[in-house]
């Protein structure tokens, strides 16, 4: 009898601890963080991965040590769109009635483009209460020229941008005379076309262009007929802004076919792509992007991936951009004092930052468009420290060029909100 | 020019006679039960993900005989324990289980294999090229594909037309009462013939998956298309979904091949139109650029001028 008394008054105490304990944390209320992308459907293995870096980046760099602006814990608050921009109306009034005032977004740049205007309109009706977007992957560089917006900032480089560090690649191979650039019918496939063509011409006036080709976005059931035409076109090399299992299908048919030539790619990497291309696409799969893959540059970024994998075996630091992404957001804040998305524009404009992989990364105040060093690996086996889809294949890191090189001018006239 | 006259013929035989496995065993179910089967492709998605785990384990071979009978035996416990009930409220109800049936198969593959692309192989003995013509590779993996659905062809033929369960089975088609009172369990046939054809919409994806890469958007990309031959052969006839397959797989493949568009044709007409046009877009049309979509062009031109298709017999 006295056991039982005992213990009830002891868990009595334990009840009042923790309720003064949570009232302690709701004094400390949390920046809540949305994420918005595909968590179900086709997409949805992208989307979580980045939803798992993202939480990593929060829990590891800020929640674990205290959190932010004196003690706030980041929420990550997961909102699923499908990849639909319909589906990302949805959700955006959701988060807006929720409260959630800074959103991360980053898969497709339809979805991008219809939350820029979406978000546009919300801030101008609503002062006070306005909403910051943060697009950690959508490359329409329409985003940072004619549609650029005060309350939007994009930390991958736009597809020009990549373009241009592609390009300069494959004019210093003296080798390559006929180029094929082959791509999904689309606005990204489209800009990824006309700016090649635009740029070679420039750069080396002797390739030349042998084929230049669109197909529906994921309706080719077989790239072998396109790839005979690679072959009789005599290309030297294959330039493409395929994604998911366009990419897959369409590498493995060139390769299938015998012909040994390289492959410039986006996208050509992960979730399932690089253990499909295997032993088959060593060398020949080239991928221009902005993380340095292998070898790590710092043992900090190195401790710090080995450690997401650890978390979680079954996928890979896929998207670096979203830490970068989150560590600048954060200094803007604690810089500003303020968890307001008017004071972390205003932080973040012109911000310069050194990320864990000893990178310099300025957020350009003109057009919120971020400035680093971009890439280009090879998908390889040889010297891969962290490899991708666990099979033992990764990137690995072949040329680089300083972010003040790969600065691309702009259209963008933003109109700034007065306060 | 004949390289890939050549290329293109070979890569359109290769298509056609996949979708010819698809299509036969869709064609024979439609015929008897009088409904489309929306996860038709769904089986054969299965049938590439069954075969990739088998593949796994036991080696390519093992899949190519289990992940079909796998894929039969599920097929014939939907028409068994599922369908056959749905069967007694009218073909719409049918239409629509199959419809719902699809999705659930394709989340169930999500849910299982996850959502990435899967890297099943094809066989290391197949690992070579068969010939090299103009510089360029034929798998022998590919001649294989060949190999197996022309034999599918001959043995489903033979069976259909010259055996005594191909005379009930086609009995049973057009007078499924007749038959029923001569004493044969239609019902069974009905089951059987279910499952026969998801396990060769099984062998499609054993086949396809390694060239096809395996993925969960697989049974779309492949499922539309298949209702179109089944439609352009005529309603039934294997013989029509033999055709239209071949024609479809050929069609797409000298289309994408080609060079043609609309700018051929203005410079044929001596037109000539600004870029700045706002339908630019339509004066710079090419013919690979539709490849895709030309199937379901034929489709609407086949309904609309025969609609029995090529061999159908039915005109009700």
């Amino acid at each position: 009898m006295k056991t039982i008394h005992r213990s009830i008054t002891l868990r009595l105490l334990i009840a009042g601890l923790s309720l003064s304990a949570s009232s302690a944390t709701l004094a400390q209320e949390p920046v809540r963080i949305a994420f918005i992308d595909p968590l179900s459907g086709t997409f949805a293995a992208i989307g979580n991965s980045g939803l798992k870096q993202l939480q990593y980046a929060a829990d590891e760099l800020f929640n674990s040590k205290g959190g932010v602006l004196g003690g706030r814990m980041i929420e990550i608050v997961p909102l699923d769109n499908k990849q639909s921009p319909t589906d990302t109306q949805i959700q955006f009034r959701r988060a807006v009635s929720e409260g959630l005032r800074i959103i991360f977004q980053g898969n497709s740049s339809a979805v991008a483009n219809a939350l820029n205007s979406t978000i546009s309109r919300h801030n101008r009706r609503n002062p006070g209460q306005e909403i910051l977007q943060i697009n950690y992957s959508a490359v329409d560089p329409i985003l940072t020229n004619e549609q650029c917006s005060f309350w939007h900032f994009r930390f991958d480089a736009h597809a020009v941008m990549k373009l241009n560090v592609l390009t300069d690649y494959i004019a210093m191979n003296s080798g390559i005379k006929k180029i094929y650039i082959i791509g999904q019918d689309y606005s990204f496939g489209q800009v990824v076309s006309d700016t090649s063509i635009e740029l070679l011409r420039e750069k080396r006036p002797d390739i030349e262009i042998v084929g230049n080709e669109f197909h529906p976005i994921g309706q080719v059931k077989d790239f072998t007929p396109y790839v005979t035409k690679i072959a009789s076109s005599d290309a030297d090399a294959v330039i493409t802004g395929n994604f998911g299992a366009d990419m897959v299908s369409l590498a493995r048919s060139i390769i299938d076919s015998g012909l040994d030539i390289p492959i410039y790619t986006f996208y050509a990497a992960y979730d399932g792509i690089t253990a499909t291309l295997g032993a088959d696409g060593v060398g020949k799969i080239y991928l221009v992007h902005n993380d340095a893959g292998n070898p790590l540059p710092t043992e900090e970024r190195l401790a710090y991936t080995r450690n997401f994998k650890r978390l979680n075996p079954n996928n890979d630091m896929t998207q670096f951009r979203i830490t970068n992404a989150l560590q600048m957001l954060v200094q803007a804040m604690e810089t500003s004092q303020s968890a307001d998305p008017y004071d972390i524009a205003l932080a973040l404009e012109e911000m310069r930052f050194t990320n864990m992989s000893g990178e310099e990364l300025w957020m350009r105040g003109d057009d919120h468009q971020i400035i680093q060093p971009l890439h280009i690996s090879v998908h390889t086996d040889q010297n891969i420290v962290m490899d991708a889809d666990n099979s033992g294949f990764g990137l690995y890191r072949d040329f680089s060029v300083p972010g003040d090189e790969t600065v691309v001018d702009h259209s963008c006239r933003m109109r700034r909100p007065r306060r | 020019m004949l390289e890939v006259i050549v290329f293109a013929t070979l890569n359109g035989l290769v298509t056609g006679l996949l979708l010819f496995m698809l299509a036969s065993g869709l064609t024979l179910i439609f015929s008897m039960m009088g409904v489309l089967n929306f996860a038709h492709a769904s089986f054969y998605m299965l049938g590439a993900y069954f075969a990739y785990s088998i593949s796994q384990k036991l080696g390519f071979w093992a899949g190519l005989i289990v992940a079909p009978l796998l894929v039969g035996t599920l097929g014939a416990l939907v028409e068994r324990y599922a369908l056959r009930r749905v069967h007694a409220h009218g073909h719409v109800a049918e239409l629509v289980f199959t419809f719902g049936l699809a999705f659930l198969i394709e989340e169930a593959v999500q849910f299982f294999w996850g959502a990435d692309t899967k890297n099943y192989r094809s066989p290391d003995l197949l690992d070579f090229p068969l010939f090299t013509l103009f510089g360029q590779d034929f798998s022998a993996y590919r001649g294989f594909m060949i190999t197996i659905s022309v034999a599918i062809f001959i043995v489903l033929y033979y069976v259909l037309t010259r055996s005594r369960i191909g005379i009930i089975i086609q009995a049973a088609i057009t007078h499924p009462h007749t038959v029923s009172n001569l004493g044969h369990n239609v019902p069974l046939i009905f089951m059987a013939v279910f499952g026969v054809g998801t396990a060769l919409a099984g062998v499609a994806g054993v086949i396809a998956g390694p060239v096809l890469t395996t993925f969960p958007g697989m049974a779309i990309v492949l499922g539309s298309i298949v209702f179109v031959i089944v439609v352009i052969g005529g309603l039934g006839s294997l013989g029509g979904a033999f055709v239209a397959s071949l024609m479809i797989g050929l069609l797409q493949s000298y289309a994408i091949a080609s060079n043609l568009g609309v700018p051929d044709l203005l410079n044929l007409l001596g037109l000539e139109f600004s870029k700045d046009h706002p339908l630019n877009d339509l004066w710079t049309l090419t013919l690979p650029q539709i490849a895709p979509v030309l199937p379901f062009l034929l489709l609407v031109l086949v309904l609309t001028f025969r609609p029995t298709g090529l061999a159908g017999k039915r005109e009700e």
